[in-house]
């Protein structure tokens, strides 16, 4: 029975099926990364400022994103957006946008908390030499804050690539979509199916993930002041 | 000669931070090539009333006069003050991710405009004299204690300051590592610069400062020569504080 289940994965072009699935899930979620750590880097030097009115905006933006699921706002996005300000996105530009936006909220922070975390004196003393406020962090406190970033943003990615799991429940059709696509045309001949298609992915998203946060271990490690 | 103006003048110098009063009307000339230092109990505004001076802390009243030109209110143009006014801190304040040499540079550079050769000859002539010129390419955190504030001097000094500001930078050295750091500071007040140094060192004091003020809860309470301060200080608190340093 087991053998019969595992041989699915290699009928016909479910392989293949599967395999394009895990590109539309790695696309989605690597797109998203760029534009969150290009982003999310100018948000979070700009959210240093210590200006309230800078501040706020920006803080509620965060905190509307960590607060609400992003499945939430996957919803809000992909259903109501075309329904009520008959605005038409195609699933993936949908999740795109989330993503994006999630990432984006999430990177400014990282950013932000490692430009704060750098003693004060590193400020000032660029100050008592005559740098101008660009200067300073352009040659003191960003390559600083850059090092102390890569870990987090890392560990960013990772969640980004687990959480398109969820880009299945507005049509999106990656990996787990395919998987259960799959599964409900052989779930008859072979009920164990779900074991190996699953499995399968399972093993996927270890094959990217794993990798990434070895890394970001590494890293942390090897920078720890 | 006609009689010279003084480099630096505060007067009526207050800090407040909120209600809280830190600096209440200070008054200083500050001559140039003098050596100033500044005693005083921790907390009585010694370190703040330094950085009042290079625009570190903004003041709420009275008046500083670096030659001549008032540096309170708005329009003051602190980068061009600090080109002028070099100021070192206690704690190691080197940027770790540049080397020595690349510390040395940044301002004299990129603020300063200054070309490369003319500016690295001189990073070298300092470090020379600091004797670090072997560790010019290394980076801040293969350096001790010691060695890192003696660059930092250089660092400040390699802009070209008129007046150096010392904010108590022996404060956390090793012992066996305060000696090289004030040598440094000793050889630059026989070279002639005016400065101001905030210290817990009296010996050192002694050694290289002109004048001393001492300070109490944000107040000068005596400003001498500094033979005078220290053999027959006049307020009872200076007698105080140098009869419990000097056990």
């Amino acid at each position: 029975m087991l053998n019969s289940g595992i041989s699915v994965l290699l009928e016909g072009n479910n392989l293949e099926r599967l395999l394009n699935g895990l590109f539309v899930t790695l696309y989605v979620a690597f797109i998203a990364a760029i534009i969150s750590i290009v982003l999310g880097f100018i948000i979070g030097i700009i959210r240093t400022s210590k200006n309230k009115l800078i501040q706020i905006p920006f803080r509620i933006y965060l905190e509307l994103f960590r607060i609400i699921p992003i499945l939430v706002w996957l919803f809000v996005i992909y259903y109501i957006l075309p329904a009520n300000f008959g605005l038409n996105l195609s699933s993936e530009v949908v999740a795109l946008l989330v993503f994006s936006l999630w990432g984006i909220a999430e990177m400014s922070d990282i950013v932000r908390g490692a430009i704060i975390s750098l003693p004060k004196h590193q400020m000032e003393s660029s100050k008592a030499l005559g740098l101008s406020t660009i200067q300073m962090y352009g040659y003191v406190l960003i390559p600083q804050a850059l090092k102390r970033s890569i870990p987090p943003t890392i560990n960013l990615i990772t969640r980004m690539v687990k959480t398109t799991a969820l880009l299945t429940m507005i049509g999106v059709i990656e990996v787990i979509k395919v998987g259960q696509q799959i599964i409900e045309v052989n779930n008859r001949s072979y009920p164990i199916v779900s074991f190996w298609i699953y499995g399968f992915i399972f093993f996927l998203y270890f094959c990217i993930c794993f990798p990434l946060s070895r890394f970001s271990r590494k890293l942390e490690k090897k920078w720890a002041i | 000669m006609s009689e010279q103006v003084p480099i630096l003048q505060v007067k009526g110098l207050i800090k407040k931070y909120d209600d809280k009063l830190v600096l209440n009307k200070l008054d200083l000339q500050v001559d140039k090539g003098k050596v100033i230092a500044i005693l005083g109990p921790s907390g009585c505004g010694k370190s703040t009333f330094l950085r009042c001076l290079n625009g570190l802390e903004d003041v709420q009243g009275g008046e500083i006069l670096f030659e001549n030109k008032s540096l309170v209110g708005k329009t003051t143009k602190w980068r061009d003050v600090r080109q002028r006014i070099g100021m070192v801190f206690q704690s190691y304040d080197l940027f770790p991710n540049l080397t020595v040499l690349e510390n040395i540079l940044l301002s004299p550079l990129k603020v300063q405009k200054r070309k490369r050769e003319e500016a690295k000859k001189q990073a070298l002539e300092l470090l020379e004299r600091v004797g670090l010129a072997d560790r010019a390419n290394d980076y801040p955190r293969q350096l001790s204690g010691g060695q890192k504030q003696r660059i930092a001097i250089v660092r400040a000094l390699c802009i070209n300051p008129e007046i150096m500001l010392f904010d108590e930078v022996t404060a956390s050295l090793d012992p066996e590592m305060v000696r090289e750091v004030l040598d440094v500071i000793a050889q630059l007040a026989t070279q002639g610069m005016t400065m101001l140094i905030v210290t817990h060192e009296m010996n050192f004091a002694k050694l290289v400062a002109d004048e001393v003020i001492f300070m109490d809860k944000g107040s000068i309470l005596e400003q001498a020569p500094v033979e005078q301060f220290f053999s027959n200080p006049q307020t009872e608190r200076a007698q105080q504080f140098l009869n419990i340093l000097q056990f």
